[in-house]
């Protein structure tokens, strides 16, 4: 049995928004009965058609599918579009208290249709991929060339979702748009993908800024726990969130395998090197049971 | 929550007597049945009485049943063995619908270049017995069919398919775990030379199989050291598992025709109950001869794990074919071996019964059933679809 939270429970047993807008504003609809899951989502604007006033949601698939679809709709009212846009897979995930990694693929299929949906209101194509065995891509003029046949993916989709959030195995592709997962004869174009994005794009190497605003210390702080912390906990089957930042006291509370872990004094001493490193000199990493 | 369990072709409730059977054998009767002393040996004569109750409901001899951890390793056993004792052979038989303990090793073992063939099966199930035929040949070195499919319940025809293994010289192994207990079986009438079977699905514990052997097969073991079960399979004997195994034998016997008339006729009226309530169903398998125990409904425009945990929270335990539930992502290779539509496969949920289940409890899954089915598929673009294509 899957070790679903209970918020995913929750949106799973009662879904928000599930229905349809006769009038929507946009609708995007991504998957296929054959893929085993399906959303359409659909999107109404307010009268200056900026902020999203209402969404609902129809999906074929199983309980987190629902859920991630449940979630995206409640995280999307009373943005504006490119608010909306800025929401990624996994802050779907993390709204619902996180979601097993296998499932990962339902936070991404949310995320697609709302790309899908607005790309499509604002007139241009999104990359997203088609989920159809057997009519080929929904998109056929986007650039790019399917990787997994099985499902139907493109590699600029694939290098959108390695990129976003940071894979570096076939397996994890896998769980996070099913690419690999049918036949698996994709797997080694997989593995060159997760090498072209993830190795032959050596970033420079990170410099802790001279100086730095408060707003501009939160924002780096954030932007380091997700990138460079998060995906090592995540590996290990933990977590971690951050609850407060005051000054340069920083408190995180250790999640999932994290939690209550022997070592999860060291851990936030390695957060805290790792701030100290890339952000600013003075931070003190606390633990806050929360 | 009282749980309602249908799904005991997962495994099954360990039967009360079985369980009062194998209790001294723990803390009392402790004793190794190799050994010399009183102590061991009145270990060593339960173990006998169980092998001949185990034999008893096989129709086979005593010295006919080889015990061991479980029904894979029966499984890896008998395929082993075969290739060792024809080492000029290199062709396999099996089918596309088999357990992952026959096909998985029959997969691995093309990778040291033997030739398998799966063999098909059609829209209801039923193995190509025309490909079947034409499969076999003097290169073959042993035939592996299950007797029934865990999925489905669709019960092969093995006696048939082992009488043509037999004229090309190929021995014939038959995965028969979900079919003893259910079905009649009897060896002495047949001409399968293995079979395996699996304690935890006719109500003895977990860790338990059998080999059955037919004197004079020719035969390599698959675990060597000791000389228990006549060298046959090496390792101390799981006594208490083995005397549970023989009580559980001993008692499917006894609840053979139950099982055939009561709980068939549960699961008649659980079948005929839910494809009356709700459109858009089919039984996987329906038009095949089926262990009566099992019923596999496909729900149209909607996912099985979805469905499985609405019925969870009735208690309601099932299992589906579905792709989500198991962490991989395609449908059942049952289902698509059966090519049932990808409308229906993800859809797909299986109910088992057992002589535990109650008429109550088949009231329960007929009463909750079909509003699962309709809140989801209001749920599903595809449903909403079809339900408005037909207003």
């Amino acid at each position: 049995m899957w070790d679903y939270t209970p918020i995913v429970k929750d949106h799973f047993l009662n879904p928000r928004n599930v229905g349809d807008i006769p009038d929507a504003d946009a609708i995007g609809e991504v998957g296929s009965l054959a893929c085993g899951d399906a959303l359409k989502l659909y999107i109404k604007l307010d009268d200056n058609k900026d902020k999203i006033v209402d969404a609902k949601f129809q999906t074929f698939g199983c309980a987190s599918a629902i859920a991630s679809s449940s979630a995206l709709t409640e995280m999307v009212k009373g943005k504006n579009l490119d608010e909306a846009l800025a929401i990624s897979n996994q802050d779907i995930a993390d709204f619902l208290g996180g979601l097993p990694e296998e499932k990962m693929h339902c936070s991404v299929m949310g995320q697609e249709a709302l790309e899908v949906a607005i790309a499509k209101y604002r007139g241009h194509e999104a990359p997203v991929h088609s989920h159809d065995h057997d009519h080929g891509p929904a998109y056929p003029d986007q650039e790019g060339t399917i990787v997994c046949k099985c499902f139907g993916i493109t590699d600029i989709f694939l290098k959108k979702v390695i990129e976003t959030n940071r894979l570096t195995t076939p397996e994890q592709v896998t769980h996070f748009t099913k690419a690999g997962g049918g036949c698996g004869g994709c797997i080694p174009k997989i593995k060159e993908l997760i090498d072209e994005v993830m190795g032959a794009s050596p970033e420079e190497p990170r410099k802790r800024p001279e100086k730095l605003t408060n707003m501009k210390k939160m924002q780096l702080i954030q932007e380091v726990l997700e990138r460079d912390i998060r995906p090592l906990l995540w590996a290990d089957g933990g977590d971690l969130e951050l609850i407060d930042i005051d000054g340069a006291k920083v408190q995180v509370a250790f999640r999932k395998a994290c939690a209550g872990c022997a070592s999860s004094g060291n851990t936030a001493r390695m957060v805290e090197i790792k701030l100290r490193d890339l952000v600013a000199e003075d931070i003190v990493v606390e633990e806050v049971s929360q | 929550m009282k749980e309602i369990y249908l799904d005991n072709n997962a495994t099954t409730k360990v039967d009360e007597a079985v369980f009062e059977e194998m209790r001294p054998y723990f803390c009392e009767l402790y004793g190794n049945p190799s050994s010399m002393h009183f102590f061991g040996g009145q270990v060593q004569s339960k173990v006998t009485e169980a092998r001949v109750r185990v034999a008893d409901l096989l129709g086979a001899a005593p010295d006919e049943i080889i015990f061991t951890a479980c029904g894979t390793e029966s499984d890896n056993a008998a395929i082993r063995s075969a290739l060792e004792v024809f080492p000029e052979r290199r062709h396999i038989i099996t089918s596309r619908v088999e357990h992952p303990a026959v096909l998985t090793q029959c997969r691995n073992l093309t990778q040291r270049g033997y030739r398998v063939s799966e063999i098909g099966v059609d829209g209801a199930g039923r193995l190509d017995m025309d490909e079947y035929k034409a499969a076999v040949d003097t290169d073959t070195a042993i035939v592996s069919l299950m007797w029934a499919n865990n999925e489905t319940g669709v019960v092969f025809p093995v006696e048939e398919a082992a009488a043509i293994a037999k004229s090309k010289g190929a021995l014939f192994h038959s995965d028969a775990v979900q079919a003893i207990g259910k079905i009649p079986i009897d060896m002495s009438t047949s001409s399968i030379d293995m079979l395996s079977l699996s304690g935890h699905k006719l109500h003895a514990p977990k860790g338990i199989g059998v080999l059955y052997l037919r004197r004079g097969t020719p035969f390599r073991p698959f675990m060597v050291g000791g000389h228990q079960e006549k060298s046959r399979r090496a390792g101390t004997e799981n006594a208490a598992a083995i005397i549970a195994l023989g009580k559980a034998c001993q008692l499917a016997g006894q609840h053979m025709e139950a099982e055939n008339t009561v709980v068939k006729a549960m699961r008649d009226r659980l079948q005929d109950a839910l494809m009356t309530a709700i459109p858009h169903a089919r039984i996987n398998g329906g038009g095949a001869e089926r262990l009566p125990n099992t019923t596999s409904i496909a729900f149209e425009f909607v996912e099985g794990e979805a469905i499985l945990l609405l019925l969870s929270e009735f208690g309601i335990c099932a299992s589906s074919g579905s792709a989500c539930t198991s962490g991989s992502l395609e449908p059942s290779h049952v289902l698509r071996a059966m090519g049932v539509p990808f409308t229906c496969a993800h859809g797909s949920i299986r109910f088992s019964l057992s002589r535990y289940t109650t008429d109550a409890e088949i009231d329960t899954v007929i009463r909750e059933m079909p509003p699962i089915i309709a809140k989801l598929r209001q749920m599903s673009p595809f449903g909403r679809e079809h339900l408005k294509a037909q207003a």
